[in-house]
């Protein structure tokens, strides 16, 4: 049984005694006090034997402001003026108080690290052709692991073999699952929904995405947040003033105005609401419940002080390319239009084997007759397209400089590529066939996106190294206003300080980039997010917040987890204060009394640990 | 020299806070923080100077008999 069990224990049965005790008290009132003493002193020490113990022992070391000493005295103080039924209470709340806390405590640390529950135990690792289970950490890398159905990967890595869907969730907090084959990435922590994978190790495990990520959210608590800084200060003081204040409370009214009882047992109720506990727990308990909230929804936020300034985020500042919009090119048009079979057909056979993104966006563009398209050889040329030879035709598929070389005449009505997208040229047999416009798209959260913060009454900017042409367009779709373009990596920081210069005093900037090449900049700003960041290294070093997912509108959610945990936080503390002072107010003139000052210790935690936990809710809107 | 310690039977809160404050004032200690949720210790230190670790293992132990330090 655990420690907080027997506790719990202990200290229902006491109160099981206490009650009966408790209405036959009230009852025969006019009992002498000699009859009562036995019965409750015993429940008392029932109660609190640990409490007068762990007292005892750091008296000896010194340390007076202890809770344990504090409550030690307020309730012997209690039974020292005769009131039975309170000294009793104080500790009996105490107690139940305590329990309640540890529990707290431990669920919600349960919850949390379920949602982080990443962790693999461990590796089915091929060696001299047996299959071996190890743990994650002893497998290096370029040795070939083995997943099956039901199992987590261990260890990031490339697949050589097999394919299966796998479940991304407890990264990228993505519920569909993600169709993995021969070729592709897989990250550890994905969990393996159907078939078998055969995966060659690509990383460490100390290197891998698991152990970042798991780094990152133990290490959360390091950047504190003003609040909590102010709840560390203010706990420090606060004990000491309040009992401070006690024994003055005690010593001066009752040297000038005598009647030195009713002025103790004031002074005792100071004690009893001289702990700090619902404040000091309560506000880091609603920021790790915040961490984990957004952790469970893709979004990793790496310290609460990150939370703080994400709640108070106005300024939004978007790099275009990855993040705005996808960063993968797409066919937008081909001309002239009754051409376009032909066009894309030749187009198909030229890129059909490229690497080239824009090869590849190209060839899958054509959804016509894959097979029996003839012999060609093709011949890539560096910078410019490719050649390719068939039987009786010649193929150019390139830019303007490919068909300059060939001698191709270009018609004068075709108008030349603007930078703004990228043109592929066709020629056949030395004669200009037509053109394919490929462009950049937008992603389609980033109209919700940018729509919803606006509303909101935040500012938005998109910087881009992109040309004017292509940013207008992208701007004007999304209604982006204020927007930089052909910037260079460092002009982007200029672009970015100015900003900071413009903004007003409070406002918060943040700023959203895929962080490859934005690292720099994302360090600068006072939020930097990352998005789709999760297999790269850099990204997740210097943002501050990443975006699992490659989804934009993480970052409305991002700033409603971190909106939702302030209002929890500053909630607790308003209510932890007012309730508190207005204790120590109405007991220093006699109001209340005890009574209510175990409600202000004990039952001011509780709510407060209980509004805490609600930090730990997915929120209601999904990505 | 960084490092992360796991701390067993912490429970309150305001203790951690105390830890906090007491590992902080070891000398050679750069920072000290508690992350009482994950019952984590993380401080910061000069590992050129001796006992470092020795000496926030027994200020611990002395301000918080209850509580172990793992991995010290």
């Amino acid at each position: 049984m655990s420690k907080n069990k027997k506790r719990l224990i202990r200290t229902l049965i006491c109160l099981g005694v206490y009650i009966p005790l408790f209405i036959l008290k009230i009852i025969f009132a006019d009992t002498a006090w000699q009859v009562w003493l036995a019965p409750f002193l015993l429940v008392y020490l029932g109660a609190s034997y640990d409490v007068l113990f762990k007292a005892g022992r750091n008296i000896l070391r010194g340390k007076i402001f202890d809770e344990n000493f504090l409550m030690a005295i307020a309730s012997i103080g209690a039974f020292v003026l005769g009131e039975f039924l309170e000294g009793c209470a104080v500790m009996l709340f105490y107690q139940i108080g305590e329990c309640f806390q540890s529990y707290a405590v431990g669920k919600s640390r349960e919850s949390v690290t379920k949602l982080m529950d990443i962790r693999p135990d461990v590796a089915r690792v091929v060696r001299d052709g047996n299959e071996e289970i190890v743990e994650p950490d002893e497998v290096s890398v370029g040795e070939i692991i083995v997943v099956r159905a039901g199992d987590k990967i261990p260890l990031d890595g490339i697949v050589v073999d097999g394919a299966c869907h796998l479940n991304t969730s407890a990264l990228t907090g993505e519920s569909k699952p993600l169709a993995v084959s021969i070729g592709d990435q897989v990250l550890s922590g994905t969990v393996c929904l159907d078939g078998k994978l055969t995966i060659s190790v690509e990383k460490e495990f100390y290197d891998g995405t698991v152990a970042k990520i798991l780094d990152m959210v133990e290490n959360a608590s390091v950047k504190k947040a003003k609040v909590e800084n102010f709840i560390s200060v203010f706990s420090k003081y606060y004990t000491p003033v309040v009992v401070i204040c006690a024994l003055t409370l005690f010593l001066i009214p009752s040297l000038f105005f005598g009647g030195w009882l009713v002025w103790a047992e004031r002074a005792l109720t100071f004690l009893v609401v001289s702990c700090p506990c619902a404040l000091v727990i309560s506000v880091p308990l609603g920021f790790f419940g915040g961490i984990g909230g957004a952790g469970s929804s893709g979004i990793l936020i790496k310290g609460a002080n990150y939370v703080e300034q994400l709640a108070k985020a106005n300024v939004f500042v978007f790099d275009k390319t990855g993040t705005l919009t996808k960063g993968e090119f797409s066919v937008v048009a081909v001309e002239p239009s009754d051409k376009r079979d032909e066009i894309l057909r030749y187009a198909y056979i030229c890129e059909r084997d490229s690497n080239h993104p824009i090869a590849k966006s190209v060839a899958n563009e054509y959804f016509g007759e894959k097979d029996n398209l003839g012999e060609y050889e093709i011949t890539e040329i560096a910078g410019k397209g490719v050649v390719a030879k068939g039987k009786d035709e010649i193929v150019l598929c390139g830019n303007l400089a490919l068909l300059k070389d060939y001698e191709v005449a270009i018609p004068s009505g075709e108008k030349l590529s603007d930078n703004s997208q990228t043109t592929v040229y066709m020629a056949i047999n030395g004669v200009f066939l037509g053109s394919i416009t490929l462009a950049d798209t937008v992603r389609e959260d980033a109209f919700k996106t940018i729509a919803e913060l606006k509303k909101q009454g935040s500012q938005i900017y998109m910087l881009t190294g992109d040309d004017c042409n292509s940013a207008k367009k992208v701007a004007q779709k999304l209604g982006v206003e204020n927007y930089k373009s052909g910037l260079l990596p460092q002009d982007k920081m200029t672009a970015l300080e100015e900003i900071i210069r413009n903004k007003k005093q409070g406002d918060v900037m943040c700023f959203v980039g895929d962080g490859i090449n934005d690292a720099p900049v994302i360090m600068r700003a006072d939020v930097g997010v990352s998005m789709g960041g999760i297999g790269s290294d850099s990204a997740i070093e210097a943002s501050d917040a990443v975006l699992m997912h490659d989804k934009i509108y993480g970052v409305v959610t991002a700033k409603k987890i971190a909106k939702k945990t302030m209002r929890i936080v500053t909630q607790n503390i308003i209510f932890a204060l007012l309730v508190k002072f207005s204790a120590l107010v109405l007991s220093a003139f006699g109001v209340g009394g005890m009574w209510y000052a175990v409600f202000a210790d004990v039952g001011v935690s509780v709510l407060a640990i209980l509004n805490s936990m609600r930090t730990l809710k997915k929120p209601k809107e999904e990505i | 020299m960084k490092k992360v310690i796991k701390l067993e039977n912490l429970d309150c809160a305001n203790c951690g806070m105390l830890l906090e404050r007491t590992v902080a004032k070891v000398d050679g200690i750069m920072s000290a923080t508690v992350n009482f949720m994950a019952q984590k210790l993380i401080i910061e230190y000069d590992d050129s100077k001796d006992g470092v670790l020795e000496n926030v293992k027994n200020s611990a132990k002395r301000i918080l008999p209850d509580v172990t330090l793992l991995g010290l």
